[in-house]
């Protein structure tokens, strides 16, 4: 799966303006309605199921990424959006640094697959210095589709 | 038998640098999301040994959440876990349980 396949480019928010864990996965899921990929409806049911997923434990899985989720059945799709967070974050990730990077994801109930392969894609990319690092310095959601496009063709050469 | 200091060191490196196997199967019906993933993780980390687990087309640090997750192991999957170090049995078979446990049924935590 390449991140093309679900995150929304109308979505993407180069410098979000939240400073809390709430903040931010708030701010994503309101750039998520504000692209049309979730009802207005349901924005506040979304918030609060991934803030329950949080309190299972934090999914700032290190490196200053945070892949906050939930299953949902309002989408049909696997809907997802990424935003950088220059200053950071605190999320209670796991190896205790603040979050820059997140992608947020909204994933069918009935399709764990799509979830897996879209964790996989982030997963592997992340691991890439390079790639992070630019992330984090994007100033622009052009920026950020460029180096997501770019990652998805043939990684980032550094 | 008397042995030297330094056939006593060589028995201690050997022992110390076994490695122990097993194949599990990915049982929650998920796959290994991020949950498992953080959870198997955490218990890889409790242990000395180097800890590795072997997917169908990768081997991946299996204290590190990010290299758990690019497995992308669905619910059937079948994996090997692997310790090199002085406490490799005892890794290889708390982890063990885990996959076995299921991972404590997540799924009945509500969501992934």
């Amino acid at each position: 799966m390449k991140f093309s396949d679900f995150v929304t480019l109308d979505a993407i928010r180069a410098h979000v303006d939240a400073t809390t864990k709430e903040g931010v996965i708030r701010e994503m899921v309101q750039a998520l309605v504000d692209a049309g990929r979730i009802s207005v409806d349901e924005m506040e049911g979304i918030i609060k199921a991934i803030m329950k997923r949080e309190d299972l434990g934090s999914t700032g899985i290190g490196r200053g990424v945070a892949v906050p989720h939930t299953k949902h059945p309002s989408v049909n799709r696997l809907v997802g959006t990424v935003a950088v967070s220059p200053e950071g974050i605190n999320f209670d990730s796991l190896d205790g640094e603040p979050v820059h990077l997140f992608f947020l994801l909204v994933s069918p109930p009935d399709r764990p697959g799509d979830h897996l392969r879209a964790l996989e894609n982030i997963s592997r990319q992340l691991r890439d210095d390079a790639f992070c690092r630019l992330l984090k310095a994007a100033k622009t959601p052009d920026d950020v589709q460029h180096l997501l496009e770019e990652a998805d063709s043939h990684g980032i050469v550094s | 038998m008397i042995r030297t200091a330094a056939e006593t060191e060589t028995n201690r490196m050997t022992i110390s640098q076994q490695t122990v196997s097993r194949e599990v199967v990915v049982g929650i019906p998920q796959g290994l999301h991020a949950r498992p993933a953080d959870l198997l993780a955490r218990e890889a980390q409790r242990w000395q040994s180097r800890i590795e687990v072997v997917g169908s087309a990768q081997r991946v640090d299996g204290k590190s959440i990010l290299d758990l997750l690019t497995l992308a192991a669905e619910a059937g999957t079948r994996l090997v876990v692997e310790a090199t170090g002085p406490d490799a049995d005892e890794a290889v078979a708390a982890i063990g349980r885990l996959f076995d446990r299921n991972f404590n049924d997540l799924e009945h935590q509500t969501q992934s």
